[in-house]
């Protein structure tokens, strides 16, 4: 019974650098709890004290992502390829520039041109 | 339909032809499956955003807060800059963009053609370089006014508005709409349209997956998402790797003759496997999904020969969508 889960490289600390490890479980919550008891800490960073997943995770089954399927209910099967993603949003770049901007904004240099 | 008052006008109001040779066979007697391509390639300067890009600068307009000989400031990694550079050009503005050295060529000579000012954020600093570069152009010119697509309603109100309706008008059966995800302004505006006036439509989200040298050592607690994202708008969203979407991209050209760009790659990928779903359970789909651009621009990096290792290789570390 094994699940192939992809680790980004900002938390491959917790994997002993592996990008791929596997574990097992009926639900993305059960995986989690498998995981953690072999690399500890790592659920800590996914999922938040409330119980759900950070927001700036972005979990993948098989390509989808499981905050329509579920989230950590979401259930998974044998051979399943789970991804796990920091949230990046419009490329790399785009992330970039537009977290500058809503600092550069929230310090009231300026009011921006939107909600026009 | 073929004439109109100035190249504005002439935005929107683009194509929606069908893929019978892509859409999945069904078997004899089960309703069909097909797929529908809208061709936003077909937009004034070649992609979606010039639809935003008008909607923006008009909005901004219309609040006084953009005036003639005024200067826009706009960080992007393409599509959104040589849209606003063709607007601003003929709506009298000066327009000046932050953007990655790891862009493709072409996209650099199109934006100095329309006569955009080009500031280079070094791709070696990766992210927090980018942030520095955007923070201290933007502290350093008060006065310059900034769209911010990430967050600003008229991006998806372009969408709302015209996208929506024009999808709607040439295809009342309509079961399913995919796009890109990006800032989200057309999977929003589209999206809410749609589900205003069809009932049980459903909205798929594809988001490009990266090399991982595109997603570096990005730290979880600093992440982004666009102010202007509503997940209760979709009911699904995938994740598309460069393979899929390069393999997916080759596969448009080679059988239907439609030469795009690698992120329509994956919002076909996204709708391939919606279609083939409903082919499974037998039921009537009927797919349309957004050309976002064409393939043009994208050449340079040599990703549409060769094998798709060396398409995957070529690819990586850059912003294909």
């Amino acid at each position: 019974m094994a699940i192939e889960v992809r680790i980004p490289t900002i938390l491959r600390s917790y994997t002993g650098g592996a990008k791929v490890v596997e574990g097992s479980g009926d639900t993305l919550n059960d995986l989690l709890t498998d995981l953690d008891s072999r690399h500890a800490g790592l659920r800590g960073r996914l999922v938040t004290e409330a119980g759900v997943l950070h927001r700036f995770v972005n979990v993948y089954v098989n390509d989808e992502d499981v905050r329509f399927l579920g989230a950590l209910d979401a259930k998974l099967n044998d051979g399943d390829s789970v991804t796990i993603l920091p949230a990046v949003a419009g490329g790399a770049f785009g992330f970039a520039a537009a977290a500058a901007i809503a600092q550069h904004v929230a310090a009231g240099r300026r009011v921006p041109v939107t909600l026009g | 339909m073929a004439r109109y008052d100035s190249l504005l006008d002439a935005c929107g109001g683009t194509p929606l032809v069908g893929l019978p040779r892509l859409s999945p066979t069904v078997p004899d007697g089960a309703p069909p499956v097909r797929l529908w391509a809208k061709l936003e390639d077909r937009n004034p300067t070649g992609s979606i955003k010039d639809r935003a890009a008008m909607f923006m600068v008009r909005a901004a307009e219309a609040a006084g807060k953009l005036r003639p000989g005024d200067t826009i400031l706009e960080p992007t990694s393409g599509n959104t800059g040589i849209s606003l550079a063709m607007v601003a050009k003929l709506r009298g503005y000066r327009l000046v963009c932050v953007m990655p050295e790891n862009v493709s060529a072409e996209r650099v000579q199109l934006l100095r053609m329309y006569g955009a000012e080009i500031i280079f954020s070094p791709a070696a600093g990766g992210s927090n370089q980018a942030v520095a570069t955007a923070k201290q152009i933007a502290a350093e010119h008060p006065d310059w006014v900034m769209l911010f697509q990430y967050g600003n309603e008229a991006n998806a109100r372009a969408h709302y508005e015209t996208t929506g309706p024009e999808l709607l008008h040439d295809l009342p059966t309509i079961t399913h709409f995919v796009a890109g995800l990006g800032t989200t302004g057309t999977l929003m505006g589209t999206g809410r349209y749609l589900r205003e006036k069809v009932e049980g439509i459903q909205i798929v989200a594809a988001e490009p997956r990266y090399g991982e040298l595109v997603y570096g050592l990005r730290n979880i607690d600093e992440g982004y998402v666009p102010e202007l994202y509503d997940a209760t708008v979709l009911n699904r969203r995938f994740s598309v790797g460069t393979r899929d979407a390069v393999l997916r991209t080759r596969q448009l050209v080679e059988v239907e003759g439609l030469f795009v760009g690698f992120s329509t790659g994956a919002v076909l990928h996204a709708a391939l496997a919606v279609a083939h779903e409903a082919v499974r359970d037998g039921r009537r789909a009927d797919v349309a999904f957004v050309v976002s651009d064409g393939g043009w621009k994208y050449l340079s990096t040599g990703a549409y020969g060769g094998t798709l290792a060396d398409a995957e290789e070529a690819l990586e570390g850059q912003l294909w969508a």
